[in-house]
């Protein structure tokens, strides 16, 4: 423990050598770097679980897995995508690009920093694990609803609950950890109404964080009493109700996709301005859509329940609520598309996932609306169009935005520009295989295809055919990616320090690569 | 989206039809306005970047425009779903119940109570052979209703969440254990009507379909009648005995349907989620206990209590078999009247 | 915002070893209570305990670390704030974890017992539950086999009451201990903490006493139905947390009477201040909704 002081020494310095570097980091890009990979290994993995359902679902019958098999790879595929590939990327992004964007040497608390990340990796090699446990994994889709995920949960649910435990101490002290950094350590003169968009819409999502992970413990807390010690929380012979459970993991679950989508809007905000060549349209509307949308999400968790049996006020209640959303995103995309408006536009590739960004989301959106009509959401509910709707967000939103955000900050990080032309393939690829997948599912879904089913009626047939193929399409396409990305990190040509057309902000005035510690002491922003 | 054939799914598609148009046409103002730019305003045609970024009239006018339209589209939504919302002044009630997977329907005041078991081979599910026409949608005993006719549903479940849905009525309620949720249908045109379940419940969760044999009321009458005539003759038989082969070969069919789905055809269950019943100690042991566990069910398990699901004389049938095949040969024979008994001291 | 430059420490190999700990903890805990029916938790056991002694160990070497540091003066006032805003949230996110409960706690009284009963829009539910009525708190459950229902619940205005008494006294004690320290006054530091402490333990052996006595005589357990999981949810986190917040007042008094506060600069001191009213106000909720109303 003494041998603690005696490193002290070495602070200011590069990067340590070897693996300890990234074992004992406390410094935001390497931090950031980690979190990134994991998130990458984390989006294979989930992605090549998607394939197999993919597979499965190709033609009708049984051909590849068991549906025992199947449902824990759709619970597993959820959970791994939400948690362990968005979530981890936009901390990573915020790793990398918060202190550089406020002018600060670095996170305001790194060694906690570290901490998050390291709990990651073990949470979920714990998660994993249960793949390989008696009974197999869990079965009962991500959002697992009792008690199919209490009384008649396969053992190693004990595991699962501990995990998602684990997850949530690490988001709540990443959290903690933007949250702080925002607010106390912006250089002089970097006003909250000058914050870039990225980092406000960071803040907020902090914020949604901080607040509703503790739920979400709370309600798998409540899972482990029920299973294990005896209490009736989710069971009406007790006076307990499994709809409960609904109500705790949607008042969770619904601030949680905004909490995958709010990050996204501001990278999507630092992109296309760069490449408009003009500032974004109505800074002070996108932060206060931005807020109204944080708002907004905790009075809406009832649209995920709309058929189970509520009151008619309740129903209405939560209908209104949500179609509310629409106002505020929409004047988001409004203020996109005023940005591209008389500009002077280029499309390079950070731009191109951005564009698709804004169509696809939007897309997305839309069913997003039509889901919230509850009388309609009667007919739309656990089909295949809510899969589309969600995919439509989360994979050409999210997962794009995150892609944009690679391309975008990659030279900065590496110094080196990627190859363009490579860029440009993996988007379109991506492109393609993503409405290829996810576009038919709409249909489907309205032709009465009900979702977590592992073989379905024939009438289905042709268009699942045609999800599957895409699903492999977009699926191999981020080999490329893979490809590009350590391409660009062993070379390539070096990027100056505003690697963009003069981009805004302070990330662009420091030097590519950016040295190991940037502003120790704070620049001035006039 | 199915059109549908009541009032209430016809509302629905309306519904949908509007606010999907009413998408489209927001969608190609916002993506025409923004490829225009895209095909205009792009450097290589020598566009150069007009600095303006703020102007609050048309943040306010594309805050409003938007929250009108939303107005608009939640009227007809409000008034869809106070009337899907009235179970009251119906002709017939019954209730249906979720299990691991299987429906029963209870026609409420009519002592008409059975279950509803999906059909479709293992074959043509395993691609063993050719798959028919309703391939999943198929079960052996469907819900009948009268046409023209107010049905409430009250729906439960008695394991974990189930969701009965049928497209054409457009009725999808939750089955929550210990709960029961109202809804209701009155469909004008006899016919078949097919449904899923539409809630994860577990393995066979897509393996649960619902099927809805609408008839004129007459027929419905006869077919009541008829119901309750097969229940009456169950009773009688309960009392009889029964040979040998036929409990073995009714114990197959029996087997079949309530038991294969997880203790699979040749008895071998699937390896540390369902047990195997083939050289088990509970179907070569003791019989008493055996009966017990079929008739009761185990608690906290996927196992469930079969006393109300099969007739006496069917319960007899399948222990019969289960404790004879595969090589079980205990030999011995279940009487229906045994089983009957147990049955009758459960009811008091 | 200051222009001081921040401090950024060097590499550290608590936060791995912490995670180590706690990935034990958790497995631990895991394999033991899915080995609880069988007697088979052994592993879990031991895996649980070395990765909660690890835990400790880690504890107190990071915060001897961190207390070594700001005792050096490394840390600016800038320092300081992200200190406190991580508090701030890190308590925010503890009122939410309380949130959860309360919530389902209002939930099934206004909403589900009810229904249960036959009240309210979803009152035909009493079909499946014949003789089953409405009552708070729910001495008889649904279904008694499963869920046999206390015979009585634990009377507020006893000990409930000067619980509340001494958990509010509490709060003002250490208040009075923090203006002592601001005002330099060592001795009524050392006095006003010392009692806070007293009155912290006072409260918990009260609590332990009051299960005892529900477990024992009024037959008010986890199994007792809603009621009693609600009951000894709330007030058993409620308690877990008396019990962090006690120990760590202990170790600020150590620190106190070791000499590390000084009238400007005491964070440590002021967070589980912060802390331990955070608990009280909590207390406060639970005293009126869960034992008197
Ligand atoms: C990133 C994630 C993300 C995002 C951003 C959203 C955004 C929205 N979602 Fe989605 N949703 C999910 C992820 C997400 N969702 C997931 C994962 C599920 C399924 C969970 C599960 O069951 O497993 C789900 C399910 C889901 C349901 C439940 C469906 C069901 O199970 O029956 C509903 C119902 O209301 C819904 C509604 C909405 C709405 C109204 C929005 C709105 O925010 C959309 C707002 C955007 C627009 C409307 C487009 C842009 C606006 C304009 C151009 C302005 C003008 C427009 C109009 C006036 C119409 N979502
Ligand atoms: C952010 C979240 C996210 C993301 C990115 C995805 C991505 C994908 N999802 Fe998923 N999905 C969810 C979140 C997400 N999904 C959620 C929450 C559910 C609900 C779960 C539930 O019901 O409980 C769901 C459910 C779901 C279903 C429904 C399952 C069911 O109802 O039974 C399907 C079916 O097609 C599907 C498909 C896909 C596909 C094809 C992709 C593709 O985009 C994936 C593409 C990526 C890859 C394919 C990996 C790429 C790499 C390779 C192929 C290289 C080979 C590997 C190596 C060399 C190592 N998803
Ligand atoms: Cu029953 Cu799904
Ligand atoms: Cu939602």
């Amino acid at each position: 423990m003494n041998t603690m002081a005696k490193v002290e020494h070495t602070e200011h310095h590069g990067p340590a050598a070897g693996l300890t570097r990234w074992l004992y980091t406390t410094n935001h890009k390497d931090i950031g770097t980690l979190y990134l990979w994991f998130s990458f290994a984390m989006f294979l993995t989930g992605g090549c679980m998607a394939l197999m359902i993919r597979a499965e679902l190709f033609q009708p019958g049984l051909q590849l897995i068991q549906p025992e098999f199947f449902n824990q790879m759709t619970t597993m595929h959820g959970l791994i995508m939400v948690f362990g590939a968005v979530m981890p990327a936009f901390v990573g992004l915020a790793n990398w690009m918060l202190p550089m964007m406020v002018g600060a040497p670095d996170m305001a608390l790194p060694r906690m920093n570290n901490w998050s990340f390291w709990i990651l990796p073990f949470a979920f090699a714990m998660m994993l694990s249960t793949l390989f446990m008696e009974g197999g994994a869990p079965n009962f889709g991500w959002t697992f609803y009792a008690p199919l995920s209490t009384t008649y949960a396969p053992p190693s649910v004990t595991y699962f609950i501990f995990a998602v435990h684990m997850m949530g101490i690490s988001s709540i002290m990443g959290a903690i950890n933007i949250i702080a950094t925002i607010l106390n350590m912006r250089a002089p003169g970097m006003t909250m109404m000058k914050l870039p968009l990225f980092v406000w819409t960071w803040l907020i999502t902090a914020f949604l964080l901080i607040a509703v992970m503790p739920v979400l413990a709370g309600v798998v807390t409540m899972m482990l009493m029920d299973i294990h010690f005896g209490t009736s929380f989710f069971n009406a012979a007790g006076g307990g109700d499994p709809v409960l459970f609904q109500h705790i993991f949607w008042f969770f679950g619904h601030p949680e996709v905004y909490i995958m989508i709010l990050p996204a809007f501001g990278i999507v905000s630092e992109i296309i301005p760069t490449f408009a060549r003009k500032r974004l349209f109505g800074y002070s509307s996108m932060v206060y859509a931005t807020s109204s949308i944080a708002f907004l999400s905790f009075i809406v968790w009832v649209h995920h329940m709309f058929t189970v049996g509520l009151p008619l006020m309740g129903e209405l209640f939560f209908m209104y609520a949500t179609m509310l959303i629409a106002v505020p995103t929409g004047v988001k995309v409004f203020n996109w598309v005023a940005t591209m408006f008389r500009g002077s536009m280029t499309f390079e590739t950070p731009m191109l996932f951005a564009i698709a960004f804004v169509v696809l989301f939007t897309i997305g959106g839309f069913s997003g609306l039509m889901l919230a009509i509850a009388p309609a959401d009667f007919q739309y509910h656990d089909t295949y169009f809510v899969v589309a709707h969600f995919h439509y967000v989360l994979v050409p939103g999210a997962v794009f935005a995150i892609m944009a955000g690679v391309y975008y900050w990659l030279p900065k990080w590496t110094g080196h520009y990627y190859p363009e032309t490579m860029g440009k393939v993996h988007f379109w690829c991506s492109f393609i295989g993503v409405n290829l997948t996810f576009f038919p599912m709409h249909f489907i879904g309205l032709a009465g295809m009900p979702r977590r089913i592992p073989d379905y009626a024939l009438q289905f047939a042709d268009f699942n055919m045609v999800a599957s193929i895409g699903a492999f399409i977009f699926g191999f396409s981020q080999l490329i990616f893979l490809v590009l990305i350590i391409k660009t990190i062993r070379g390539g040509s070096p990027a100056t320090s505003e690697v963009w057309d003069e981009p805004h902000g302070l990330e662009w005035t420091i030097p590519s690569p950016a040295p190991y510690h940037t502003f120790s002491t704070p620049p001035e922003v006039k | 989206m199915p059109r549908g054939v009541t009032e209430i799914s016809q509302s629905v598609f309306d519904l949908h039809m509007i606010i999907f148009w009413i998408c489209v046409a927001i969608g190609v103002v916002v993506f025409g306005v923004m490829f225009w730019s895209i095909f205009h305003h792009r450097q290589s045609r020598g566009a150069q970047a007009h600095h303006f970024h703020e102007n609050t009239l048309v943040e306010i006018i594309w805050t409003l425009v938007p929250f009108a339209i939303l107005i608009a589209m939640a009227i007809p939504a409000t008034a869809t779903l106070v009337k899907m919302y009235d179970p009251s002044d119906a002709d017939i009630d019954i209730q249906v119940t979720g299990y691991q997977w299987k429906w029963r329907y209870q026609y409420l005041g009519e002592d008409v109570d059975f279950f509803s078991n999906t059909t479709t081979p293992k074959e043509q599910i395993n691609n063993e052979s050719e798959k028919g026409e309703n391939y999943l949608l198929e079960v052996d005993n469907p819900l009948v209703i009268p046409a023209g006719k107010k049905i409430r549903f009250l729906i439960t479940s008695v394991d974990v969440i189930h969701s009965w849905w049928v497209p054409a009525f457009a009725v999808k309620k939750d089955a929550i254990p210990g709960f029961i949720n109202e809804s209701w249908t009155n469909v004008p045109e006899p016919g078949i009507y097919r449904g899923q379940c539409t809630e994860l419940c577990g393995t066979y969760h897509g393996f649960m379909p619902i099927v809805v044999d609408v008839r004129p009321q007459a027929e419905y009458e006869l077919w009541l009648a008829e119901m309750k005539n097969i229940k009456a003759q169950e009773i009688a038989s309960a009392k009889q005995s029964i040979s040998m082969e036929e409990l073995m070969s009714k114990g197959e069919a029996v087997y079949k349907t309530a038991c294969a789905a997880c203790h699979q055809i040749n008895g071998e269950g699937i390896p540390n989620v369902f047990p195997a019943i083939k050289g088990s100690s509970i179907a070569t042991g003791d019989i008493s206990q055996h009966i017990d566990i079929v008739l009761n069910g185990k608690a906290g398990s996927a196992m469930q209590a079969f006393r109300e699901q099969l007739s006496a004389v069917d319960l007899a049938a399948v222990i019969t078999y289960e404790r004879n095949a595969w090589g079980n040969d205990s030999g011995d024979k279940v009487e229906p009247a045994a089983i009957d008994e147990l049955k009758m001291a459960a009811k008091q | 915002m200051s222009h001081e430059t921040y401090y950024v420490p060097a590499q550290s190999r608590w936060p791995i070893l912490a995670s180590i700990a706690l990935f034990l903890l958790a497995y631990g805990a895991g394999t033991l209570i899915n080995g609880l029916k069988t007697q088979t938790g052994g592993t879990g056991l031991v895996l649980l305990l070395s990765g909660a002694f690890m835990m400790s160990l880690i504890l107190i070497g990071w915060f001897r670390h961190v207390i070594n540091e700001s005792m050096d003066g490394k840390y600016s006032p800038q320092a300081d704030l992200s200190f406190r805003w991580g508090m701030s949230w890190f308590i925010f996110s503890e009122v939410m974890f309380f949130i959860a409960f309360f919530g389902a706690l209002f939930y099934v009284r206004t909403l589900a017992v009810p229904w249960l009963g036959g009240e309210g829009e979803k009152g035909v539910s009493n079909m499946l539950w014949q003789g089953f009525e409405a009552q708070w708190p729910l001495l008889t459950t649904p279904d008694m086999e499963k869920f046999p229902g206390a015979t009585a619940v634990i009377d507020p205005w006893h000990l409930p009451l000067i619980n509340t008494a001494i958990l509010i006294s509490s709060s003002f004690t250490i208040t009075l201990a923090h203006h002592a320290l601001k005002a330099g006054r060592r001795k009524a530091i050392v006095l006003w903490h010392g009692l806070t402490i007293l009155l912290g333990i006072i409260f918990l052996s009260f609590q332990i006493m009051e299960y005892v006595e529900a477990y024992q005589e009024l037959g008010l357990t986890l199994h007792s139905g809603i009621y009693g999981a609600t009951f000894f949810m709330l007030t058993g986190f409620h308690g877990l947390h008396v019990t962090l917040g006690t120990l760590m007042l202990i170790i600020i008094w150590l620190r106190v009477l070791k000499g590390h506060f000084t009238p400007e600069n005491h964070f440590g001191f002021e967070a589980v201040a912060w802390y331990w009213h955070f608990v009280d106000v909590v207390w406060v909720g639970l005293f009126l909704f869960v034992y008197v109303f």
